[in-house]
């Protein structure tokens, strides 16, 4: 009897099965990238000659140690924390050389000069919990966010695309050079309009 | 005619599974490519926290990394639960964040030196004390860009 050959098993599917897993995991895996909310710190060396800033340009904003936010010294919610801070600092009091054309806020005296005076005041207390402090950066930071879009969207109103939306096609490594040169100008434009001054300062009670 | 004489037995040819080694390689290389090495092993909780107001965090090689929590379940036995910083994959005291940023520092390439970002991970429920600690040990070595590392959602997801 001559010798059967071992039946060969058909792995054409193979390849679909394959083809099936890829695809599975193109759309499922996210590449993982890091993001979060870009401060800077103050430099250590203490100013010689620090600048005498009019207590009418400074926005306190308090993070007690029961996580209860003080805004101007007064309590408030979280909620409204965004809205007080763009009032505060689109509020464009000053007259003169410190007035503000594009402002757009209540010209309150007793509030901020320009948004270039205006500085945020964040405080914390040692016993503040860090997820409620990165809420309140995140309003402060959307409170600036919400100017330089509008400010954006007023001088480049053909462009499509919002102060965050042309930062982040900036900031994408895809975006070509040419588009990066022609953005950069806009984008600092805005930044100067609303320069964002958030002082982090030390906690409240340097408990030991 | 033998023309048209079928073919005896009918049996179907193998189908070729040359190709077979390509589709294998190309998965490699998409999972090579696609995956991201955790360099350091976390011994802490690690929960970030919640935010929308977001910036991408590129260029992998510019950033430091400083995890702070508290020490994850299996360590609490040995270093407690209060809220710890590490760096790389042990666990250090604030003193220690200078030493480090000035060691990383050094080993990035000449001309990033100056534009480092130190990323801040720290998990949610850890008091403000610590950041500030670290925050000040950072501005003794001047490493002033830092940023906070997020997760990305909404603020209301903090409060409870």
């Amino acid at each position: 009897m001559a010798k059967r050959s071992a039946p060969e098993v058909n792995a054409g599917s193979m390849a679909d099965i394959a083809f099936l897993l890829l695809i599975f995991f193109l759309v499922t895996t996210t590449i993982e990238t890091d993001s979060g909310l870009n401060r800077k710190l103050p430099p250590m060396e203490d100013q010689v000659d620090p600048p005498i800033i009019r207590q009418k340009n400074i926005f306190t904003v308090l993070v007690s140690k029961n996580d209860q936010l003080l805004v101007e010294e007064e309590l408030a919610d979280i909620k409204d924390l965004r809205s007080l801070a763009v009032e505060f600092l689109d509020n464009g009091g000053g007259v003169g050389d410190e007035a503000c054309d594009y402002c757009q806020g209540k010209r309150d005296e007793a509030s901020s000069d320009n948004p270039d005076k205006a500085i945020i005041s964040l405080k914390s207390d040692r016993e503040t919990s860090y997820k409620v402090y990165i809420a309140v950066q995140n309003e402060l930071v959307a409170a600036y966010n919400e100017l330089r879009n509008r400010e954006f969207l007023r001088l480049n109103p053909n462009l499509g695309v919002n102060y965050v939306e042309a930062q982040k096609k900036y900031d994408d490594p895809r975006t070509s050079e040419d588009d990066r040169e022609e953005l950069k100008p806009k984008l600092d434009v805005v930044k100067k309009m609303y320069p964002q001054k958030l002082s982090e300062a030390e906690s409240s009670s340097k408990s030991s | 005619m033998s023309k048209f004489k079928k073919k005896k037995g009918g049996e179907l040819p193998a189908i070729s599974t040359a190709s077979l080694p390509d589709i294998v390689f190309m998965l490699l290389f998409f999972f090579m490519v696609a995956t991201v090495m955790r360099d350091s092993t976390l011994l802490i909780v690690n929960k970030l926290p919640a935010a929308d107001q977001v910036e991408k965090l590129d260029k992998k090689d510019r950033v430091m990394y400083i995890y702070a929590g508290k020490p994850s379940s299996r360590y609490v036995d040995k270093y407690g639960s209060t809220a710890r910083i590490q760096l790389n994959d042990k666990f250090a005291t604030v003193s220690e964040v200078g030493a480090f940023i000035l060691a990383e520092r050094a080993s990035k390439r000449q001309e990033l030196q100056n534009v480092l970002t130190t990323a801040l991970k720290v998990d949610s429920e850890t008091k403000m004390g610590l950041i500030q600690d670290i925050k000040q040990e950072l501005r003794k070595v001047s490493a002033l860009k830092i940023n906070y590392t997020t997760r990305v959602g909404d603020y209301t997801q903090n409060i409870n």
